[in-house]
């Protein structure tokens, strides 16, 4: 192994630098799959691969990937929740892994909402 | 590969000795059953949480906790959190007074009010990938200092940051590195101290298993600071995967140049030795330190001279614990005010403590100096389970003293505990409830430090030997007038006259006692009662007729067959057979066993 120099140390860090925003929970902006089992049976596992694939292939480091359960609207599934931090979430429902690239596109990287996906703006208020 | 879950799973030494590792493989297997090998990754950690509530499980980004897991649970918790993403409720922990289940880590009362210094990287990275260690600042300080810094202003910045050693003593740590650097003699050696023996204190092991290569940072810099250019790391042989954990951390930064010849290509060398312990709790006693390293029986030395003017092979050395040299990086990324605005006036920084004993949140913790023992125990602690009442913590282990309710408001610092009777130590923190006799409880710190002590100075062997017999005595009922004040002259003499932290300190667990429970020594010397109905030659069992519903359950289980009785007729015991186990208090279920005390004075 090569010895390291002083700079290499940053190096090291930044190809570290998404798991341990992940661990932290920190990210710019977080992305959650709806994951019940009406966005199972309606395909949300490929949603969810076509996002991490998408997290690979473009080397992105500040963006969370989870999932939740069913989000109550079982008949749009499958549905992903876009959280960029400083705005309110955005709700993406009826997707295939094309809408979702394309979000992950405009929506996750740029900060433009894909208004022709979207169902609403902000999360249902609890009690 | 892009995962978007991390599983930190705790693996120190007591979540895998109750399974921790079998856990791992049943995830394994089950993540590998639900296609999700390429989105979720098993991280090991070192103890990343509530120490007695293992194997715990953190789910990361989510901040969920898992506690107490079996292999059955793990198929639904897969299934559930990680594929569906239903986090699983009834695995959680349970807040001790709603008894709700607590579903993110940070909102846990045992973690909102500690603060990580020490520990920065607990839970949070595999101790076995330096990777992810630098990743998280790690070997930034060390780069720092050959970089920007003179030995000099790297002492300087430890002096003004006010850390002081974290082994018991509490010497100023930049201080003790001046000294050793002004010292002539080459060459000069640091050590590390992670001869952890007391009773009930783990941080020095967790803080290693948790992260190994913040101790090696830490001494590599003051390795810098004093001119030293090899350090050993003197750890006991009982603490294995620590051991596993530290070789591997050392042999990782040697192969990126991070320890070795010409480190980072600034031009200064260090090596870093593990040196497995001689298993002796004298060992952890400065001198006999380096007279094991040495080869040489572990027998303490006067001082002066100390070991910063004549130590290892008689040459310049410098001592620090474990955890004051993990303090020593953040110190130097942060710098010395940041530091310094943490804690009191004279005890700066964190301070780690394992929690232990009657107290429902067990469990390593970092909390800033200054903050309430009230809020070590209610706060983080959860209180003391099964409704009981508190009755005293004892800090410092058997070097150390027993604080009583009436001083739970005390903040933690070095002074204001030595004030108390006790002593900050290396931070073992025994609660105890008020079903603990405390003549009882002193006399087990004494049965350990008289089997403990090397034999060198007569009045640490036979002193401990001698105060061990009265309290033996006493908690017979066989006390005598006279013996209180004969134990306090005693432990008074010890201290004085021997050589090491060992005789100077043993008797500080008795000392303390007589300090603030006094009473119940006397109650066991002129009334032959033991208040907390534990010493077993002063109380007699027997069963309240009225109550016996006469069900068998207590003749069953009594191991001495000391109970008599026809079914759905009162039960007796028979004292002379009694052996006081409490069985069948236990296991009754009409509360109708009674402890009463055995000489009506």
């Amino acid at each position: 192994m090569p010895k390291l120099k002083v700079e290499d140390l940053e190096k090291i860090s930044e190809k570290v630098k998404r798991t341990m925003l992940l661990r932290e929970g920190t990210g710019r902006a977080k992305i959650i799959v709806h994951m019940g089992t009406c966005g199972i049976a309606a395909g949300a596992r490929n949603i969810m691969t076509a996002l991490l694939k998408e997290i690979e292939d473009k080397d992105i480091k500040d963006v969370i990937l989870t999932t939740s359960s069913c989000a109550g609207l079982c008949s749009r599934e499958p549905m992903i929740t876009v959280e960029v931090q400083g705005q309110p979430p955005v709700k993406y429902v009826d997707l295939t892994p094309e809408k979702v690239r394309e979000i992950f596109a405009k929506h996750v990287l740029l900060g433009e909402i894909v208004k022709e996906y979207a169902l609403a703006f902000g999360s249902e208020r609890v009690a | 590969m892009a995962y978007r879950t991390n599983l930190m799973l705790c693996t120190c030494t007591m979540c895998v000795s109750v399974g921790a590792l079998k856990i791992k493989r049943k995830i394994e297997e089950e993540i590998k059953r639900h296609n999700l090998e390429d989105e979720i990754q098993i991280i090991p950690v070192g103890s990343s949480w509530l120490c007695t509530r293992g194997p715990t499980l953190i789910v990361q980004p989510d901040d969920v906790v898992y506690q107490f897991l079996k292999e059955d649970d793990i198929p639904h918790l897969v299934e559930e959190h990680l594929l569906k993403g239903r986090p699983v409720k009834s695995l959680m922990y349970i807040h001790p007074e709603t008894l709700h289940p607590i579903e993110k880590l940070h909102q846990i009362p045992f973690y909102r009010q500690q603060r990580l210094i020490t520990l920065r990287n607990r839970g949070m990275i595999d101790p076995d990938k330096i990777e992810e260690c630098i990743a998280r600042d790690g070997y930034k300080a060390l780069a720092k200092v050959l970089k920007s810094m003179t030995p000099e202003e790297v002492i300087q910045e430890i002096k003004d940051s006010g850390l002081r050693g974290r082994g018991g003593a509490g010497f100023p740590t930049g201080r003790k590195w001046e000294v050793c650097r002004a010292v002539k003699g080459s060459p000069k050696y640091v050590v590390c101290n992670a001869d952890e023996g007391d009773p009930g204190a783990f941080m020095d092991r967790s803080i290693i298993e948790a992260d190994p290569h913040a101790v090696l940072e830490g001494m590599a810099i003051g390795a810098y600071a004093i001119g030293a250019s090899e350090g050993y790391i003197y750890i006991r042989i009982e603490y294995p995967l620590a051991i596993k954990r530290l070789e591997r951390a050392i042999l990782e930064a040697r192969d990126y140049g991070l320890l070795g010849e010409n480190i980072l290509g600034a031009g200064f060398s260090f090596e870093a030795h593990v040196f497995k312990g001689a298993g002796a709790f004298v060992c952890g006693e400065e001198t006999s330190l380096l007279a094991s390293i040495e080869s040489k029986p572990p027998e303490p030395r006067t001082r002066p001279p100390y070991p910063a003017q004549s130590g290892l092979w008689e040459k310049p050395t410098n001592i620090n614990n474990v955890e004051t040299w993990a303090n020593v990086a953040a110190i130097i990324n942060q710098g010395a005010k940041w530091f310094s605005e943490i804690g009191t006036e004279t005890s700066k920084g964190t301070k780690v403590f394992s929690l232990a004993g009657n107290i429902n949140n067990a469990g390593l913790v970092e909390v800033p100096m200054g903050i309430t023992l009230r809020e070590m125990v209610y706060d983080i602690g959860g209180g003391i389970p099964n409704g009981k009442k508190f009755k005293a913590v004892q800090i410092g282990g058997p070097s150390g003293g027993v604080v009583p309710d009436s001083l739970l408001d005390l903040p933690i610092d070095y002074e204001r505990l030595q004030e108390a009777g006790a002593i900050m130590g290396s931070g073992g923190m025994v609660v105890v409830d008020e079903d603990t006799c405390m003549v009882d409880f002193a006399k087990y710190f004494l049965i350990f430090t008289n089997d403990e002590s090397c034999g060198k100075c007569t009045s640490c062997r036979e002193g401990s030997a001698a105060m061990l017999e009265i309290l033996t005595r006493i908690t017979e009922g066989k006390g005598e007038e006279g013996d209180i004040e004969f134990l306090e002259e005693l432990g008074e003499a010890v201290k004085e006259a021997s050589q090491c932290g060992l005789g100077q300190t043993l008797s500080n667990p008795v000392l303390s006692a007589l300090m603030h429970f006094r009473d119940e020594f006397e109650a066991h010397i002129k009334y032959k009662k033991c208040p907390a109905f534990v010493c077993k030659d002063l109380i007699t069992y027997s069963i309240d007729p009225d109550k016996c519903t006469g069900c068998g359950l207590c003749l069953k289980q009594c191991p001495a067959d000391a109970i008599t009785g026809k079914l759905k007729k009162p039960h007796q015991i028979d004292d002379s057979n009694c052996i006081k186990c409490g069985v069948c208090r236990d296991s009754c279920k009409a509360k109708a066993v009674i402890l009463k005390d055995r000489f009506d004075k």
